[in-house]
């Protein structure tokens, strides 16, 4: 594979007060592939994710995107330099229409003048027309598009995670952070978000996610990380991962819930 | 009778629409219960009129300033006050008390800068014209406050609804955190957020100080309770809402003033509300209030 690296975290710790959540974590996230962290839970997924995307700072080591530092940066910047993720818990805005919960995405795209749309210039309204046809293609894409005018609220649990990816993706990102995306799916939901998200890489996004369904996870992922007790225990191959006596003893030995 | 008094009663419900729609603005997008809007209320009505009687503005040029001046008193609450309280990540209490603090502090300054007494805008810079429709007196003035409420109020309803900062304040409201990491400036817009709700109430402090052609330091003090009741009324949060939460109060003051009983008006009004909330205890158009970290 001679991807570049998108993403590459080096030696990084996390500590809140005298509590280590990160030790020494380093890897390596490569552009057009899926990239897995998984690990039991508490064993710092979800802070690393935080990390990545300035919603905490690192205690000690480095992030960089595409060979620029993220540390330091907040979020909304951090989202411009082209770094997308979506909720463990869904985050959709509910009393939104599907179209404009994508639209919220495009923001960073979409900067006219709020003074413009009283003058209706030109420049707003081909902005929020060109805007409106992207988060219809956005829609589209992930098999939305005839819903674009309900409101977010009434989608089903499934349709929410797709139109969060929408939305994810309309924030044009090189990069999408997933947080375990098949939470409280059943296994025709995953099957379908499976096909989607290998869409998603196919388009020439890297995506980077975090989960505890380990089936899914092994079918999905071209690289794999293990996360034990804040620290990097196996990182390869989902079949090196799968055979790793370190992961079997930490993770897989005593796998019985997903 | 019952024109004129519908008249005053739309008149006076514009102007409580108008403040509560700021109000209810804070609340939704911000997530804090501004205390301190009645006294920018307050601030606006004498800006207006130290315009007007030192400066010799044109009514139009006083009502714009008084937008900046309250606005900028709002913008520096957030920056000053406010923003502080949410880097600490302060309870909803917190700040909530702290406008209280700032509201006795602008009333104080009113009352040191232009005494306690009542001020009036003279006579002759109050638009004069009045006309007559079947049996209706129409002031001009009157025509004026509502016209002026109902278009800013639509300007408001078009930002929201139509525009992409619209959306991004909508997306605040419901979950600032998302909107955040959709790279979204969360920060500048509760700014943006905080100028426009404290500019707002400071025309409708013009506007009343207009109709009843009386400014006090303490007005503030009876707006800011109506103006809770009012998005209570509407939902907390909604904008919609809070525009028919404050016709309603203003209907129903002046109609149970004019048939009821005048010193009763109010007691009746928030009476009628307090009905109205027993059968719907989150509001007209309330959602169950959730939110998301």
């Amino acid at each position: 594979m001679s991807d570049p690296t998108l993403l590459s975290i080096r030696n990084v710790g996390k500590h809140f007060g005298g509590l280590h959540v990160l030790q020494d974590v380093s890897f390596e996230v490569p552009a057009g592939s899926i990239y897995g962290l998984i690990g039991p839970n508490g064993a710092g997924k979800t802070t690393v994710f935080n990390l990545v995307t300035g919603l905490l700072e690192p205690s000690n080591g480095t992030i960089e995107f595409m060979g620029n530092s993220l540390v330091g940066l907040p979020p909304q910047r951090i989202t411009h330099r082209g770094i997308a993720r979506t909720f463990q818990n869904i985050r959709i805005f509910k009393e939104m229409s599907l179209l404009e919960n994508v639209m919220v995405g495009m923001h960073d795209h979409l900067n006219y003048s709020p003074a413009a749309i009283f003058f209706n210039t030109g420049a707003c309204r081909s902005a929020e027309k060109r805007a409106r046809e992207r988060a219809f293609e956005l829609l589209s894409w992930v098999g939305l598009e005839h819903k674009s005018d309900m409101l977010a609220d009434n989608l089903s649990y499934g349709d929410q995670r797709k139109l969060e990816f929408a939305r994810a993706l309309a924030t044009e990102p090189k990069l999408l952070l997933l947080d375990e995306p098949v939470a409280g799916m059943n296994p025709s939901e995953k099957t379908i978000l499976m096909e989607e998200i290998r869409n998603i890489r196919d388009r020439g996004y890297g995506v980077f996610m975090i989960e505890h369904d380990m089936r899914f996870v092994m079918g999905l992922c071209d690289r794999i990380a293990v996360l034990n007790f804040g620290r990097i225990i196996a990182e390869g191959t989902p079949d090196e991962v799968r055979n790793n006596p370190d992961v079997i003893e930490a993770y897989l030995g005593k796998e019985d819930e997903a | 009778m019952l024109e004129q008094q519908l008249l005053n009663a739309l008149t006076l419900g514009s102007v409580y629409a108008l403040f509560a729609l700021g109000f209810t603005l804070v609340f939704g997008v911000l997530a804090v219960i501004n205390l301190s809007h009645g006294a920018v209320f307050m601030v606006g009505s004498y800006a207006a009129l130290a315009l007007v009687t030192h400066f010799d503005a044109p009514l139009w040029l006083a009502i714009l300033g008084a937008m900046l001046i309250s606005g900028t008193i709002g913008l520096l609450v957030d920056v000053l006050i406010l923003k502080p309280l949410r880097a600490r990540n302060a309870p909803h209490l917190i700040p909530m008390i702290a406008t209280i603090g700032v509201g006795i502090m602008l009333t104080s300054a009113a009352q040191g800068m232009f005494g306690a007494e009542v001020l009036r805008f003279p006579e002759e810079t109050l638009p004069a014209g009045e006309f007559i429709v079947g049996n209706v007196h129409v002031r001009a003035l009157e025509l004026a406050i509502v016209a002026i409420a109902f278009i800013l109020m639509a300007v408001l309803f078009t930002l929201i609804k139509r525009t992409q900062l619209g959306r991004a304040l909508r997306a605040i409201a419901e979950s600032p955190k998302a909107a955040w990491l959709l790279g979204i400036n969360v920060e500048g817009l509760f700014h943006v957020t905080s100028f426009v709700a404290a500019a707002l109430g400071g025309v409708a402090g013009v506007l009343i100080g207009l109709d009843f052609n009386a400014i006090t330091p303490q007005m503030g003090q009876p707006i800011l309770h109506k103006g809770i009741a009012v998005i209570i009324l509407g939902g907390m949060g909604d904008i919609r809402g809070a525009l028919i939460g404050g016709l309603f109060l203003g209907f129903a003051e002046v109609i149970s003033k004019a048939y009821l009983s005048s010193q009763m008006g109010d007691a009746v009004a928030f009476g009628l509300l307090f009905l109205i909330l027993l059968v719907r205890p989150s509001g007209l158009f309330g959602r169950k209030l959730e939110r998301k970290a």
